[in-house]
C-alpha cells in the first residue's frame, strides 16, 4: 500500500513537472525568440536598405552641388557677357561720337575743318575711349560719275583691297581718313571686300552701326569684326527711308574690334579665369556658327554649358557667350563621405542591434536551459528525498525484525560470548535504526511530510529525561550536565514533545561527544525575558577568533557552570544573575501569581545549550547545519556521527516556529541557542494530560528548608532550582563556614524561621575545605548536639569515587551523595531516603519499571486477527505474559465481542482483515464506545454502571509493516498505538505501558 | 539416559539443519519459547492450525488458477494469508515463495502463478515432512522421559 501511494506521488510529481515545463516554454518567447531565424535577414534587409538610403543621400547632396555649380556657372557666364557688351557699347558709342564729329567737321564746314593729319591726331589722342577698337577709319562714299574727280583731288587712285587700282563700280568707298594703327588701309576701297561692302551697305540702310561676321584681322591675325557707321551729309527727316538714307550718305566710319584680345583683356580683369573657358559665337546663321573668341575644340567639361546672349547693337547680327567649367566636376568628396559615414553607422547600428538581438536569444537560451535543469534537480532532490523516505522505511521494517528477534535472542540462555555477540549486534541494530530514523526524518522534513504535533507536555520533565539519558556518559567523563528552567515558563505548555525531546537529544548528544571536561548547561528562559539581557552584551566578541587569548588556567575561573571558559559569554553569571533575581523578586512576590504574559495565547522559549568542549573550527562554522557535513574527516573518525543531526535539529527549529544559531570558540566551546513557540496550556485540559507524561513529583518536601553550599553562583542557582521544583526553600551560601555559622546562629538564636533541614554541600567544595579542619568543626557542631533536628549533610558531586565516597561517611560528613545531573525526582527519592520520608509513590515506580509480565498479568484482551495462525500466536505471546486472551477472526466478529457492556482491557487489531478491516471495525467500536458514553452521561450514574469515567477500550493495531503513513492512520480512525508482528517485547512494551498504568 | 541424551542430540541436530536450510527461522524458535507448562502441545498446534490453513488456502488457490478467467484478486488474498500464517509461524521458504507468488499476482502472470503454486505445494509438503520429524522426535524424547532441550 505505501508502495502504491508512493507511485501516485510520483506520478503526482512528474505531471507537476510537465506542467511545469509547458508555463516555462510558454512564458519565455519573447518577439526575438520567435523570429530568431530571421535575424540574419533582418541584418541584410537593414544592410540593403541602408545602403539605398545613403546612395540616395550621395546622389542628392551631388545634384545639390550640381546645381550650385550651375549656378555659378551661369551668374559669371551672365556677367561676363554683360561686361563685354557694356564694353562694346562704350566703343560703339565712341565711334557714333566720331562719326557725327566727321559729318559735322568734315561736311558742314566748308572747306573741310578735318584732314587727314587731324583726323590721325585726334584719334590717336582718343584712342583710349576705344579700346577695343585697333583702329578707325573713314571712307568716303564715291560714285563712279565722281571718281575721277576725287582722285584727282586727292592725288591717288582708288585702290581694291588687294592694293591694285579699282575696277570700274557703280560706287566707291575709298579710305580717305585713317588713324595711324591702320594707315595701311588709305586709299583702299572698301566696297571691294565682301564683308565690308555688305556692312556698308547694311549701315547706310539703317542707320546704326553693323557688324561683320568675325574674320581674321588684316596685320594681326587675331579675329576681329569690323564695325562700319554711316556717315550723313544732311540732315535726315525723323523718319527717314532707306532711299533717303542711302541718298544722304556722305561716307563711312569703320573700325576693326578685335574681339580676340578684347576678351582676352576682360576676361583677364576678373577672377576665376581659369575656372571657366568662355568661346564667344557670331550666330546670325544659325547652322553655322562662327566662332568669335576661343578655341573650338577644348577641354573642358562638355557636361555643363550655359549661354549668354550678347547684343552688340546690331540687330542684323546675333552673338552668343558659351562658358562652360575648364574642369570636370570634381567628386564631391563631401557628398561621398556624408553618405559613407551614414552607411557605416548605419551598418554599426544594425550591426549592434543584430549582436543585441543574438544575445538576447543566447542569454534566452541559456535562461530555458537553466530553468529546465532547475526543475530537473528539483525533481531529482524530491526524488532523493523519496528514496531516502523509501529506503530508510524499507531498510526499517527488516532492521525492526532484527531487533526484535535480537532482544529475543538476549532473554534465551546465552554463553557470556554468545551474549556479547548479540548485545553488540543489538548495539549496533540500534545505531543503525536511529541513523535511519534520522535520514528519514531528514527526508521527511526535506519533502515537507513533517507534521507538528500539539499536546500538552511538561517541558521540565522532558529536559530531566534526556539528561538523564546522557547521564552516566558525561559522569565518565567527568563533565557536569545541568539544567535550568526559568520560574517563568509555564508548567505545561502545548507543543510536540518528541520533536523538543529530539531537538534537546541532539544538542545535548553533540555537546557530550565532543566535551571532555567542564560542563554541558541547559537553559531554558522566556525569550522576552532573555531580550534586554542580550542587548546589553551584543558587543561582546561573538564567534571570535580569540581562542587561546584567554588562558585557561586554575588561577582563573570563569563564571559558569564548572568554571570553566564558555563561548558565549552571555550565559555567564553576570547576565544569569540577572535573571535569578528577577524572578527572585517575582518569586517573592508570588502570592498572588498572575504572569502578564499568561493571557498570551503562545509563548516563545529560549533555550541554550552551553558546553566547554572541543568547539567548532572557525571554517567550520558556517556549514554546521547543512546535512552530512561535519568539522573535518576526522571528526567523524574521532567522533562518530553521521554529520545529520544538526541540520534536522534546525529544521525541526524552524517548524517549531523557531531560530537556531550557535556562539563557538575553538578549544572553549559551543553554545546552541535556539528559540522556540509553545501554546500555553488551558487549564482545564491541564489535569488530564498532567497524569500521562509528567512524572509526578512528591509534594512531601513542600516548605522545608536547605541550604545550599557552592562558591560557584551559577551551579548553585541550578541546585536552587531543582530544590524549588520540589517545593523547598533554599538560601546559597559561598563556603561551608558561612554556612555552619548560620545554622549555629540560628541555632542560638532559637525558633529563627530559617532553620534548615537540609545542607547541599558541592563535593569540590567539601574537598577544598575538608584539610583545613572545617568539617571537623562542623562535625563538632553536629556532635555537640543541638536540642532540636539536626540539618542533614547531603554531598553534591559529578563524580565521585568509592575511596572518597567511603572518606565522606567515615568522617560522618555526609548522610548521602547525589550524583549529577540532578533531576527533580532523583533528587526527591535521595532527600526521601535521607529524611524517610514516606515513598508511597516510590513503590508505584517501582511497579511501573516492572516487566512486561506484571502489567498485561490479569488482563482481559481481545486479539483479533483472520489469520488463524497469527490469532494463535499472538495469543500465544501475550498469554505467556500472564494475559487473558480471547481470539476473534473478523472485524465483525470483535464488534460484536466489544459490545458494551465488556470486560476487556485492551484490543490487538489486525488491520489486512477481509470484510471488514481493521480500522473500519476500529471506528464502528469507536462509535458504539461514543453512542454508550452519551447515554451515560444523559442518563445518569443511577443505570448502575459499575465503570466511571468513560468507555475507551485501547485499540492497537497489528502490522507487519510499520510505515509512518499507516501509523497515522491508526491514529486517525481512533486506534491507540500500534504494534509490529510478529510481537517484539520492547516494542509492546512501550505500546502496553501507555494504557496499563498501575 | 543415554536413550534421552542421544535423542536430544538429533533432536538439536534435525532442528539445527531446519534452520540451515531455510525451513524455519526464529519466529519458529519464538514459537517453541512460547510453549510451555500451561500450554504443552501449543508449537504442535499452532503447526497443525498452519498446516489446515495451508492445504486450505493452496486448494483455494489451485481452484482460482484452473479457472478460466483467474480472479488474482482471490488468489493474492489467499498468498497474503498464506505468508501471514508463514510468517508467523517461521516457515521462512514458504514464506519466501510467498513474497514471490505476490509479485507474479500483482503482475497477473498465470504462468509464474502456477509455478509458485506448485513450488508452495512443494515446500509446504516438505515443511510438513520435516516437521513432522521433529514432531515425532519430541514425542520420543518426552516418551523416553527426557525433556525437549532448548533451542538457540
Amino acid at each position: 500500500m505505501g508502495l502504491k501511494l508512493q507511485q501516485s506521488q510520483h506520478q503526482h510529481h512528474s505531471v507537476a513537472v510537465k506542467v511545469n515545463e509547458q508555463t516555462g516554454t510558454k512564458r519565455g518567447y519573447t518577439f526575438i525568440q520567435a523570429n530568431r531565424a530571421w535575424l540574419p535577414k533582418f541584418l541584410l534587409l537593414w544592410v540593403m536598405v541602408m545602403a539605398f538610403l545613403s546612395t540616395w543621400i550621395y546622389k542628392k547632396m551631388d545634384a545639390d552641388i550640381k546645381v550650385r555649380r550651375k549656378e555659378v556657372l551661369s551668374s559669371m557666364c551672365d556677367e561676363r557677357a554683360r561686361m563685354l557688351q557694356d564694353q562694346f557699347s562704350v566703343s560703339v558709342n565712341h565711334v557714333h561720337a566720331l562719326a557725327i564729329l566727321i559729318s559735322t567737321f568734315h561736311y558742314y564746314k566748308n572747306p573741310s575743318a578735318i584732314d587727314q593729319e587731324t583726323f590721325a591726331e585726334y584719334t590717336a589722342r582718343t584712342a583710349f575711349e576705344r579700346p577695343l577698337l585697333s583702329g578707325v577709319a573713314y571712307a568716303e562714299r564715291v560714285v563712279h560719275s565722281e571718281r575721277g574727280e576725287f582722285e584727282k583731288q586727292h592725288g591717288w587712285t582708288i585702290k581694291t583691297m588687294q592694293r591694285e587700282p579699282s575696277p570700274v563700280r557703280d560706287e566707291y568707298a575709298p579710305v580717305i581718313l585713317s588713324q595711324e594703327t591702320v594707315s595701311y588701309i588709305e586709299s583702299l576701297d572698301m566696297m571691294s571686300g565682301e564683308e565690308d561692302r555688305e556692312n556698308i551697305l547694311r549701315a547706310r540702310a539703317t542707320g546704326k552701326a553693323v557688324l561683320t561676321s568675325p574674320f581674321r584681322l588684316l596685320g594681326s591675325h587675331h579675329l576681329g569684326v569690323v564695325l562700319t557707321f554711316p556717315v550723313y551729309k544732311s540732315k535726315l527727316p525723323t523718319r527717314p527711308t532707306v532711299e533717303e538714307r542711302i541718298e544722304a550718305t556722305a561716307g563711312y566710319l569703320g573700325g576693326a574690334f578685335d574681339v580676340e584680345s578684347l576678351v582676352e583683356n576682360l576676361l583677364g580683369q576678373l577672377a576665376g579665369k581659369q575656372a571657366i573657358l568662355v568661346n564667344v559665337y557670331d550666330i546670325t546663321n544659325s547652322s553655322d556658327h562662327l566662332i568669335m573668341y576661343g578655341h573650338q575644340n577644348q577641354d573642358g567639361d562638355l557636361a555643363l554649358l550655359y549661354e549668354s546672349k550678347l547684343d552688340f547693337g546690331d540687330p542684323f547680327r546675333k552673338h552668343t557667350m558659351i562658358c562652360r567649367y575648364q574642369q570636370k566636376a570634381p567628386t564631391s568628396w563631401t557628398a561621398l563621405t556624408t553618405a559613407f559615414l551614414f552607411f557605416v553607422i548605419c551598418l554599426l547600428v544594425g550591426y549592434i542591434l543584430y549582436g543585441a538581438a543574438i544575445h538576447i536569444v543566447k542569454v534566452e537560451d541559456d535562461f530555458h536551459e537553466m530553468q529546465e535543469l532547475k526543475v530537473r534537480a528539483e525533481a531529482a532532490d524530491v526524488a532523493k528525498s523519496q528514496f531516502l523516505a523509501t529506503v530508510s522505511h524499507e531498510i526499517r521494517t527488516p532492521m525492526n525484525g532484527i531487533l526484535g528477534m535480537l532482544a529475543l535472542l538476549l532473554d534465551t540462555d546465552l554463553s557470556s560470548t554468545q551474549r556479547d555477540y548479540a548485545q553488540t549486534a543489538q548495539v549496533c541494530g540500534k545505531a543503525l535504526i536511529a541513523l535511519i530514523n534520522e535520514v528519514l526524518d531528514r527526508a521527511k522534513i526535506e519533502a515537507g511530510k513533517l507534521e507538528m504535533e500539539t499536546v500538552p507536555f511538561d517541558l521540565r520533565s522532558i529536559l530531566d529525561d534526556v539528561l538523564s539519558l546522557f547521564s552516566e556518559k558525561s559522569r565518565n567523563k567527568g563533565v557536569e550536565l545541568a539544567v535550568f528552567v526559568s520560574d517563568k515558563v509555564p508548567e505545561m505548555v502545548m507543543g510536540d514533545p518528541g520533536r523538543f525531546r529530539q531537538i534537546i537529544t541532539n544538542l545535548v548528544g553533540n555537546s557530550v561527544k565532543f566535551t571532555e571536561r567542564g560542563h554541558i548547561f541547559v537553559k531554558v528562559h522566556l525569550a522576552e525575558n532573555t531580550k534586554p539581557v542580550v542587548d546589553a552584551k551584543v558587543e561582546t566578541c561573538l564567534n571570535g577568533g580569540s581562542d587561546g587569548g584567554v588562558p585557561i588556567s586554575d588561577a582563573h575561573q570563569f563564571k559558569t557552570l564548572s568554571g570553566y571558559e564558555a563561548a558565549d559569554e552571555r550565559n555567564g553569571w553576570d547576565s544569569f544573575k540577572h535573571l535569578v533575581s528577577y524572578e527572585e523578586s517575582r518569586y517573592d512576590a508570588s502570592i498572588n501569581m498572575t504572569v502578564p504574559g499568561e493571557t498570551s495565547q503562545s509563548v516563545t522559549l529560549m533555550v541554550s545549550v552551553e558546553d566547554t568542549g572541543i568547539g567548532i573550527p572557525l571554517i567550520a562554522q558556517d556549514r554546521v547545519f547543512m546535512p552530512f557535513m561535519q568539522a573535518d574527516s576526522s571528526t567523524s573518525r574521532n567522533y562518530g556521527g553521521t554529520g545529520i543531526g544538526l541540520s534536522i535539529t534546525k529544521c525541526l527549529v524552524e517548524l517549531m516556529g523557531g531560530h537556531i544559531s550557535f556562539v563557538s570558540r575553538p578549544q572553549v566551546g559551543s553554545t546552541f541557542t535556539f528559540t522556540a513557540d509553545f501554546g500555553r496550556c488551558k487549564k482545564a485540559s491541564f489535569n488530564d494530560t498532567k497524569k500521562s507524561n509528567t512524572e509526578d513529583l512528591p509534594s512531601s518536601f513542600r516548605g522545608l528548608k536547605a541550604i545550599v553550599v557552592d562558591r560557584k553562583p551559577v551551579r548553585a542557582a541550578v541546585t536552587r532550582y531543582h530544590l524549588k521544583r520540589l517545593g523547598m526553600l533554599a538560601e546559597v551560601a559561598g563556603s561551608v563556614k558561612i554556612a555552619a555559622s548560620a545554622c549555629g546562629k540560628n541555632g542560638s538564636s532559637c525558633g529563627s524561621k530559617i532553620q534548615p533541614d537540609i545542607i547541599l554541600v558541592e563535593k569540590d567544595l567539601w574537598l577544598s575545605v575538608e584539610d583545613g579542619g572545617l568539617s571537623l568543626r562542623m562535625l563538632d557542631w553536629k556532635q555537640n548536639g543541638h536540642a532540636f533536628k539536626l540539618p542533614k549533610m547531603v554531598l553534591l558531586a559529578t563524580n565521585i569515587t568509592n575511596v572518597e565516597l567511603e572518606k565522606a561517611k567515615a568522617a560522618g560528613f555526609v548522610d548521602t551523595v547525589i550524583m549529577k545531573p540532578m533531576r527533580a525526582s532523583m533528587v526527591a527519592a535521595c532527600l526521601q531516603q535521607v529524611l524517610g520520608i514516606g515513598n508511597k509513590k516510590q513503590a508505584g515506580k517501582d511497579v511501573q519499571n516492572g516487566s512486561l509480565r506484571s502489567l498485561l498479568c490479569g488482563k482481559k484482551i481481545l486479539v483479533v486477527d483472520d489469520n488463524m495462525v497469527n490469532r494463535r500466536v499472538a495469543a500465544g505471546a501475550l498469554k505467556k505474559f500472564g494475559a487473558a486472551v480471547e481470539c476473534a477472526e473478523s472485524g465483525k466478529v470483535a464488534l460484536k465481542l466489544l459490545q458494551i457492556p465488556h470486560s476487556f482491557d485492551a484490543c490487538f487489531m489486525d488491520i489486512q482483515m477481509p470484510e471488514m478491516d481493521g480500522f473500519e471495525a476500529t471506528r464502528q467500536i469507536r462509535m458504539m464506545e461514543s453512542q454508550a458514553n452519551e447515554q451515560m452521561n444523559g442518563g445518569g450514574i443511577d443505570k448502575g454502571f459499575t465503570r466511571k469515567g468513560e468507555w475507551h477500550v485501547p485499540i492497537l493495531a497489528m502490522t507487519a509493516d510499520v510505515i509512518h503513513a499507516t501509523y497515522d492512520e491508526c491514529l486517525k480512525c481512533g486506534m491507540d498505538g500500534y504494534v509490529s508482528k510478529p510481537f517484539e517485547e520492547e516494542n509492546l512494551y512501550q505500546a502496553v505501558t501507555k494504557f496499563f498504568k498501575v | 539416559m543415554d536413550v534421552v541424551n542421544q535423542l536430544q542430540r538429533q533432536f538439536l541436530d534435525y532442528s539445527a539443519s531446519l534452520h540451515r536450510e531455510g525451513f524455519l527461522d526464529d519466529q519458529f524458535t519464538q514459537l517453541q519459547k512460547l510453549q510451555d507448562e500451561n500450554s504443552p502441545d501449543f508449537v504442535v498446534e499452532v503447526a497443525s492450525l498452519f498446516f489446515e490453513d495451508c492445504e486450505k488456502l493452496i486448494n483455494n488457490m489451485a481452484r482460482a488458477l484452473e479457472q478460466q478467467g483467474v480472479d488474482f484478486k482471490q488468489v493474492d488474498a489467499s498468498v497474503h494469508q498464506l505468508k501471514g500464517s508463514s510468517s508467523s509461524i517461521g516457515a521462512m521458504r514458504v514464506k519466501n515463495v510467498c513474497i514471490a507468488f505476490r509479485s507474479f499476482c500483482e503482475a497477473q502472470n498465470r504462468e509464474g502463478c502456477l509455478r509458485c503454486l506448485q513450488q508452495v505445494t512443494h515446500e509446504y509438503s516438505l515443511l510438513k515432512n520435516k516437521l513432522q520429524t521433529l514432531f515425532r522426535l519430541e514425542q520420543q524424547i518426552l516418551a523416553a522421559g527426557g525433556s525437549v532441550p532448548a533451542i538457540e
